[in-house]
């Protein structure tokens, strides 16, 4: 709290587009930055300190000090504050509260949703990654977990717990860690029951230009051979071709065909992780440009390259994926120390050959596998804490694309939607719960996270609903098998739903699958009341039959007549005429009741209260262009008017 | 029959049909007069019976005896076969060439086409003026239906009937049209219920370079406007283009002259950019090796979403003045045939709920284009695939249908039909065994006796069984005025007709498929649980008083 000056400034405007704003109260808590409207509604709009990106101060002007505040999760809000002061004030708490230095800081050690020890403990219980790994059919008589890395003693970036070949002797593990990237030797990440194939992960070997290790070569003759049928592997080098070829001259590199016996060596050419930074900098600009032309977007799309970059790790994928599923050859994958690309190439791989991780829990255990058990360096990646600005680079949010990407070709394979992808990215970023935390298992469990934070996993499992795909079902064509994607560059779109939000709060369009979700929780209650009914029917029916002996017997007996049960009054349509209502006044509101459930003002939920009314035309932005205006002082009327 | 005079061989045997994602197939090639038809005479298997008509350009190449023709088709659907015999091969590419370039209309298939259904409702019947202003007389008694142009003479691409305000007699109208050009002086296009205001189509004004006016026209707009009220006019033209009309005795609207009105000036391209980018943008998206910066810049330079986006943002612009300024407007580019009616037919769509059901976007083509005198005829000539230098070809109907697609696709549940309704449209506009898109005007048609000679396209769309493949599933009717964002983000690429053929549909078709079940199954519920609840308060009355546990 000692960073906090001002903790409440009074005739805040909120401006949402170049038209339209609302006055409000700015509150700062310690957490959050919290709008009030000054509205008989009391909108709230919550921005959490952890999500900020950045804050920036536009030169005052007559009206007040322009201050905007841009999240990492790609919302913006411009604020008018009146008091220079105030703004100043505001500015430099928000530049403090939005940089922890320390990891006591974060909010995941100060939220706390009310749960008590033993619910937190069993929700952390929640991924079970040996309970996957046995899931995945792995044969006990090829593979097993090797002791090796218990108190992280071989590799402090892993898991303490790693399947290898169960041929590969302890010399031989200890001897490839020793000629591994640090220490991250290639052990098994999926195993692909139908073939016997399985995708192996690892660091770049320290070959340099001429070294050697007979361990680390043996390592890799065990993994192919824990695959019997096959006669060879895949090394996937995720890495440009001449990226590898530098990291030779520091003594790293890549596996040198002749000294392993039946490698072949692929690489893929995935950029680093500054490239990628730089590529989605461009890209949050195009989303920001105010009323771009058609080719101003077509060619800062172009420009940024991160359309490029995501096909790349979609190829990446696909790669592996054939491999495995349809050669029936494994494959090691590795970049340079096997944490970020190797994630990417893995996880997207695996989404591609195994039904379940297109599955709502499916999805969070791969994260936990791939990414949080493997040493992916979230708090490096996603800046947590006030640090090197040159570590930082969305590699999660370029898998969290693909999945996208590959939900709009096949749009009935993912058991989630849209939603879950961009609340799991947020949550990536937010710091609320613990899953994030931190570069590496052992950070965590020195932390004691188990113990002070809480995890967002069942958060997101309890509200499944709201992150269910209507197209998925079970034992539908798409929902088995591998997916086959095309990746020709067409099929690559822009991501919306992540990159412009802005455009999406000022105007709500129908979504097909907010339709689809709201028909069928109808044929939900439809089917209770078809039982509900049909119950009464049989019940009915045996009264009458039961009556019509007792009216043989006792005609003038009086039954009192029946009490009308009150569900049985109201027509099924009922569910129905809240929405058609709507849409039938004039209010140019579409159907709210069909979008998404928003919660004002829950802390919890960390978008903030969108505005969901309907796009009323702003006319400056169909206004002529402008050569027109100073020819012919007329052509601007319109929009003088509409001002 | 001089069809065989232009088929030098009607038949080949062991040709083999290549098509993208599907089997290829071998058979027997037979050309008939309209038809190219491959038959593999197996009972399973497909086959191919293509309209010479859809076949835009063909391209032949030999391999020693084995000569293959590719045809690119109207459609966008590119397809190879491969035929053995070099001669056999240059007869048919010939007969091809001479058959899909047919000079008579009167030789085109619809002349010939016999329908394999009964025609219950003659589509040529269904759209006609009067039964259109009848509406607009329950409503308002401010317009009349004028005969000046019964023979055609005082605007040749013009109906017979016209829709004007009352106040204005034939003898203003003559005038007025000679100050427009090809005599297309203002007339109604839409009445917006809601305000009264209206909008109004032209021709450009014939100003020239001495500035020109004509009082009857000035007079004539000046009646669509209450008193006090101002009114826009929306140029789709840039002024410098405008500016340049006037020397080929063109122009625009003097303030001094139409005092109440301010104009505005778009920029929608002209017909013939309009062919070259769609010319670009297919030949992009017809390339698969294309590497993403490739494609992205491609797909820039046709500059094919630029032009969605202007035609949909005057459109709206349009919308904006009826509905949200409460201005009446008058709309004209040049000839006011092209970009005219893609505004006035757009702004419709935006405003008028009537435009979003199958009907009412049948009757919007049929009054805003057929009987408004876009001249498909010469438009639809030629697809992306042409080759010879550009006459009048442009894709001015097929971009309307993909600004549809684009709002159609912002707001999904708004519209009674669906994207393949629109797909269908394109098709038919292009290559056709109907009548409805032949000839270039009311005029034109009339002449023809396409409503004696040939089938309406109405009569076979609004059939039930066809109809069904239509239908949105999630269609729920509103009185709504539906406002689309035209920013870049919120416009995508029309898939469905330009990658059609260029990537499989069958996980995309599953999930529609998927859609409808979910839609049939609660609907299935619901009139289980009506006859349910029928039943208990039938047997509730009829036993009479029954006691409830």
């Amino acid at each position: 709290m000692e960073h906090i000056r001002t903790p409440k400034v009074e005739n805040v405007r909120m401006i949402v587009t170049p038209r339209k704003s609302t006055v409000g109260t700015l509150y700062l808590s310690s957490t959050h930055t919290i709008f009030v409207e000054n509205s008989e509604a009391l909108k709230e709009t919550w921005v959490l300190h952890s999500l900020v990106y950045n804050v920036e101060r536009l030169p005052a002007n007559s009206s007040g000090s322009p201050l905007i505040i841009r999240c990492k999760n790609f919302h913006v809000y411009r604020l008018l504050i009146l008091q220079e002061k105030d703004c100043l004030d505001v500015l430099a708490c928000l530049t403090r509260l939005s940089r922890p230095e320390r990891y006591g800081e974060l909010f995941c050690f100060s939220f706390n949703p009310n749960l008590d020890k033993e619910l937190r403990e069993k929700a952390w219980g929640f991924i079970d990654l040996k309970a996957e790994f046995s899931r995945m059919g792995i044969p006990r008589n090829l593979w097993h977990v090797t002791a090796a890395n218990h108190e992280y003693r071989l590799c402090d970036t892993y898991p303490s717990e790693l399947f290898v070949p169960k041929s590969a002797s302890p010399a031989v593990i200890v001897g490839s860690a020793k000629f591994r990237s640090r220490g991250r030797l290639p052990v098994l990440s999926y195993f692909h029951r139908d073939t016997g194939a399985s995708i192996c992960r690892s660091s770049q070997p320290l070959s340099g230009f001429s070294a050697r290790s007979s361990d680390d070569e043996q390592m890799l003759q065990a993994i192919m051979k824990s695959n019997p049928v096959s006669e060879f592997m895949y090394v996937v080098d995720t890495r440009p071709k001449l990226n590898a070829m530098a990291n030779r001259a520091a003594g790293k590199g890549y596996e040198n065909e002749d000294h392993y016996t039946n490698i072949k060596l692929q690489f893929i050419g995935i950029e680093n992780i500054h490239v990628m930074r730089n590529s989605q900098q461009k890209l949050i600009d195009v989303g920001e440009l105010a009323a771009p032309s058609m080719s101003d977007f077509l060619w800062g799309l172009e420009n940024s390259g991160w359309l490029k970059h995501i096909k790349a790790v979609l190829d990446a994928g696909v790669f592996i994926a054939k491999a495995v599923a349809e050669e029936g050859v494994s494959v090691l994958v590795h970049c340079s120390d096997g944490w970020d690309r190797t994630a990417q190439a893995c996880s997207v791989a695996s989404v591609l050959l195994d039904p379940y991780y297109r599955t709502i829990k499916g999805l969070m255990v791969l994260i936990e596998k791939d990414w949080v058990s493997f040493g992916h360096k979230f708090s490096h990646r996603y800046a947590h804490l006030d640090g090197d600005p040159k570590e930082v680079s969305p590699v999660m949010d370029q898998f969290l694309e693909c999945v996208w990407q590959l939900m709009q070709q096949f749009p009935c394979a993912f058991e989630f939607n849209e939603r879950f992808l961009i609340q799991l990215h947020t949550h990536i970023y937010s710091c609320q719960y613990g899953n994030f935390i931190c570069n590496c298992q052992k950070e965590r469990r020195d932390l004691r996270l188990k113990e002070r934070t809480h995890s967002l996993w069942p958060h997101l499992w309890e509200n499944r609903a709201e992150y269910t795909n209507p197209l998925y079902r079970t034992g539908h064509s798409q929902t088995r098998g591998v997916l086959k994607p095309l990746t020709t560059a067409y099929c690559f779109k822009f991501w919306k739903g992540m990159y412009s939000r802005a455009e999406k709060s000022v105007a709500s369009y129908q979504s097909p699958a907010d339709c689809l979700n709201a028909v069928r929780e109808e044929s939900q209650q439809l089917e209770e009341e078809l039982s509900a009914h049909q119950e009464r029917l049989a019940q009915l029916k045996e009264r009458k039959t039961s009556g019509e002996r007792k009216k043989s017997n006792k005609l003038s007996e009086r039954v009192p007549r029946p009490i009308p049960i009150e569900s049985e009054l109201s027509s099924p349509l009922d569910y129905f005429t809240a929405p058609r209502s709507e849409k039938n006044t004039p209010s140019f509101t579409l159907p709210l009741q069909l979008a998404a459930p928003h919660k004002n003002g829950d802390p919890d939920d960390l978008s903030t209260c969108s505005d969901f009314e309907s796009g009323v035309a702003d006319l400056s932005s169909y206004s002529s262009s402008g050569g027109d205006d100073t020819k012919d002082p007329d052509s601007d009327e319109v929009v003088k008017a509409n001002a | 029959m001089e069809f065989a005079e232009l088929i030098k061989t009607p038949r080949v045997d062991g040709v083999v049909l290549h098509r993208p994602f599907m089997p290829t197939v071998e058979g027997t090639l037979c050309l008939t007069g309209h038809h190219l038809i491959l038959s593999s005479r197996q009972d399973n298997t497909e086959e191919l019976w293509l309209l010479h008509a859809n076949i835009d350009s063909i391209e032949k190449r030999f391999v020693g005896s084995l000569g293959t023709i590719i045809v690119k088709c109207k459609d966008l659907r590119v397809i190879q076969l491969d035929i053995p015999g070099m001669e056999e091969c240059l007869n048919i590419a010939s007969s091809i060439e001479a058959l899909s370039t047919l000079d008579s209309v009167s030789l085109m298939y619809p002349f010939f086409y016999r329908p394999l259904f009964e025609v219950i409702e003659d589509g040529w019947q269904l759209f006609v003026p009067e039964e259109a202003f009848k509406d607009l007389e329950s409503m308002t008694d401010e317009w009349r239906l004028s005969e000046v142009n019964k023979d055609f003479s005082v605007c040749p691409s013009y109906p017979s009937l016209l829709t004007v305000p009352k106040d204005i007699d034939d003898e203003s109208l003559c005038k007025a049209a000679s100050f427009r050009h090809g005599g297309r002086f203002p007339v109604l296009s839409y009445y917006h219920k809601k305000n009264g205001m209206v909008m109004m189509r032209a021709a450009q004004p014939l100003t020239g370079t001495n500035g020109r006016r004509c009082k009857e026209d000035e007079k004539l707009i000046n009646a669509t406007l209450c008193a006090g009220k101002r009114g826009y006019i929306i140029d789709t033209r840039t002024i410098a283009v405008a500016q340049q009309a006037k020397a080929r005795g063109g122009g625009f609207e003097q303030e001094a002259n139409y005092a109440q009105w301010r104009r505005i000036h778009k920029a929608i391209e002209r017909s013939n950019v309009l062919q070259e980018g769609l010319i670009k943008l297919v030949e992009a998206c017809n390339d698969q090796s294309h590497s993403m910066d490739r494609w992205l810049s491609k797909l820039e330079a046709s500059n094919w979403q630029s032009n969605v986006k202007e035609i949909l943002t005057t459109a709206c612009l349009a919308a904006q003045c009826i509905d949200r300024e409460g201005a009446s407007v008058l709309v004209h580019g040049t000839e006011g045939t092209d970009s005219t009616l893609q505004v006035t037919s757009l702004a419709q769509i935006i405003l008028d709920p009537a435009c979003r059901t199958i009907r009412g976007f049948e009757a919007l083509i049929e009054r805003e284009w057929l009987q408004a005198g876009h001249p498909f005829q010469q438009r639809c000539a030629q697809s992306a695939y042409s080759n010879g230098k550009p006459r009048s070809e442009a894709p001015v109907f097929l971009l309307f249908l993909d600004c549809v697609w684009q709002i159609l696709r912002q707001f999904p549940c708004s519209f009674q039909f669906n994207e393949n309704f629109l797909i269908m449209l394109f098709e038919h506009a292009y290559a056709s065994q109907f009548g409805t898109f032949l000839g270039n005007s009311v005029a034109e048609r009339l002449k023809l006796l396409l409503s004696q000679k040939t089938v309406s396209l109405w009569s076979w769309v609004n059939r039930p069984q066809e109809l069904e493949r239509f239908l949105n599933p999630l269609y729920e009717p509103n009185n709504l005025v539906i406002w689309p964002s035209v920013a870049p983000q919120s416009l995508l690429l029309w898939e469905g007709v330009f990658l059609r053929w260029n990537r499989s549909t069958k996980c995309l078709d599953e999930a529609y498929q998927e859609m409808v079940h979910i839609i049939e199954y609660n609907k299935e519920l619901q009139n289980k649980v009506n006859s349910l609840r029928r039943q208990l308060a039938q047997l509730e009355t009829e036993d009479g008083p029954l006691q409830t546990p």
